[in-house]
């Protein structure tokens, strides 16, 4: 019998397959060898830290470091949402900063330092912001939950770093956690099934206030 | 995504030589828009220069008592500087007003005056659009315009400059450095810097090509209350309908920018005589000569209400 897992890589196979198929079918003739000079693959190498760990790629130049984190180096915490800027499921920490992982060249990241949700914590040590979303039911189906853990993290150490924000009333006073400045500074991950409140809980927590 | 090659010179006259040496080449920086342009193939090209590592990221004083921005310095790092907190607010607050954390974080100076238009027309490849294919004819102007330019367009385009940060730098008189490949400088006003449609607006900016943004120059601080006032269709992450920056001396006189109106930051230097006379003078000076569609018409009286609203913060 087929169990679940199998269905779903021979599906995955059949709509590939399907596609490529699709695509020389429509093609004329001319058209294919012509697609094929001027839009030949180019690859190149690229060495980088992910999750403390030293990995050396040879890619296409066109994948997005989301890309090589899931299809080449098989982490698949990151998510692709929109594949563009809008949603935040691929956020990760690059050199200490959040950042939309779609929305970058793997081959801009030679000798970067690439922090995942597999890298913030795993089964039976957890990071603290993992803990709390659990704890404060912090997403429902879970999808975009690794890039708002990823993003959470990286908020309350943009605080803590003293960089203001939109709600900032006083740009040059102290920075503080509060509901606004974290639905404002989370404004780039969105959960389509809203859970938005018990992520504001599960932030203050770790920030240190009571919930 | 269409194929290219990379490479990732590591001097701003190499970068500038590398894009000419190649046909159909673009510089990279935070990519945040050009990547996505690519992805949708409404940016094709099939060489990338990447500036990541030409070292123009530095926020330096001038001799001028101002502050030089290289272009590579990130949109997080320009808003949240200690000195542009303080001197240039109006700056730190369009910066903090735009895109998301995540954006902020990876966009350049250089880029976000780069980036191309919003206009749901150029970014929908089914439709006609000056901008993405010239002749193609525009198919705002009749359509969903709500969003799009009311004055300074023209019948080829109506797309507007979609970013904040340009419009604080053209309050504040900011000026753009270049180097082209031949290794000459040139300094541009941001006055000049973006253009306005006209029948080539395929051309956003007044760089020549292969030239290479290297920094904005901020002239000496104005002192006075710093204000950048934005509305949009949601509080947070999302694109102007109108913004305006504003710095106003305590007399009532001072400066002002619209954001989300025109095909470049708005501001009309004669009609902020009328400032101390308020926000309906002024605005009345400033939009004179609006050609808006009937879908985004509410525009001039939703900038005579930001601009009020910004003067009475002004006075607070």
């Amino acid at each position: 019998m087929t169990s679940p897992r199998d269905f779903e890589l021979n599906r995955r196979e059949l709509v590939v397959g399907a596609t490529a198929a699709g695509a020389l079918t429509t093609l004329p003739k001319g058209a294919q060898a012509e697609q094929a000079s001027m839009d030949q693959p180019v690859l190149a190498k690229v060495g980088l830290t992910v999750n403390g760990q030293r990995r050396e790629l040879e890619l296409d130049t066109r994948t997005s470091l989301l890309d090589a984190a899931r299809e080449h180096l098989h982490l698949t915490g990151s998510k692709k949402g929109c594949d563009h800027g809008q949603c935040g499921a691929c956020t990760m920490i690059v050199d200490g900063r959040r950042i939309n992982a779609c929305l970058t060249l793997a081959v801009m990241h030679q000798d970067s330092e690439i922090v995942t949700i597999e890298g913030l914590g795993q089964p039976g040590n957890l990071h603290p912001m993992q803990a709390a979303f659990i704890e404060h039911d912090g997403y429902q189906c879970g999808y975009c939950t690794p890039g708002q853990i990823c993003s959470g993290v990286a908020v309350l150490a943009e605080i803590k770093a003293g960089i203001p924000s939109h709600v900032t009333a006083d740009l040059n006073g102290p920075m503080q956690v509060t509901e606004a400045e974290i639905r404002e500074r989370m404004s780039g991950n969105i959960c389509r099934c809203g859970a938005y409140s018990n992520i504001v809980e599960a932030m203050t927590e770790v920030a240190g206030r009571p919930a | 995504m269409k194929s290219f090659t990379y490479e990732r010179p590591s001097t701003p006259a190499q970068a500038a030589q590398a894009l000419s040496a190649k046909p159909n080449a673009k510089f990279i920086a935070g990519g945040t828009n050009l990547l996505d342009l690519m992805k949708l193939q409404i940016e094709t090209p099939t060489h990338l220069v990447d500036v990541n590592g030409l070292g123009l990221d530095a926020i330096e004083p001038t001799p001028e008592g101002g502050l030089r921005v290289g272009a590579l310095v990130r949109n997080t790092d320009l808003a949240s500087d200690a000195r542009v907190r303080k001197d240039y607010a109006v700056l730190s607050r369009a910066l903090l007003a735009g895109a998301s954390g995540q954006l902020r974080n990876k966009a350049t100076t250089a880029g976000n005056l780069l980036q191309r238009t919003r206009c749901p027309y150029f970014y929908d490849t089914a439709q006609p659009c000056n901008k993405r294919q010239p002749g193609s004819g525009c198919g705002a102007i009749a359509g969903v315009s709500r969003q799009l330019a009311i004055i300074g367009s023209s019948e080829a385009c109506i797309a507007t400059h979609p970013g904040d940060m340009a419009v604080a730098m053209r309050v504040l008189d900011a000026t753009v450095e270049t180097v082209d490949a031949r290794g000459n400088a040139r300094r541009i006003p941001m006055a000049e810097f973006h253009r306005l449609p006209g029948d080539r607006p395929e051309i956003d900016t007044t760089l020549k090509p292969g030239e290479l943004i290297t920094a904005v120059t901020l002239p000496k601080p104005l002192g006075g209350k710093h204000i950048y006032r934005k509305v949009r269709d949601r509080a947070s992450y999302a694109y102007a309908l109108v913004s305006v920056a504003a710095v106003i001396q305590p007399d009532g006189s001072g400066r002002v920018a619209l954001g989300g109106v025109a095909h470049k930051p708005w501001r009309v230097e004669a009609a902020e005589a009328a400032l101390p006379r308020g926000a309906r003078a002024t605005t009345e000076a400033l939009l004179a000569g609006a050609k808006p569609t009937h879908d985004n018409a509410y525009k001039i009286k939703l900038a005579e209400r930001t601009l009020g609203a910004a003067l009475i913060e002004a006075r607070a």
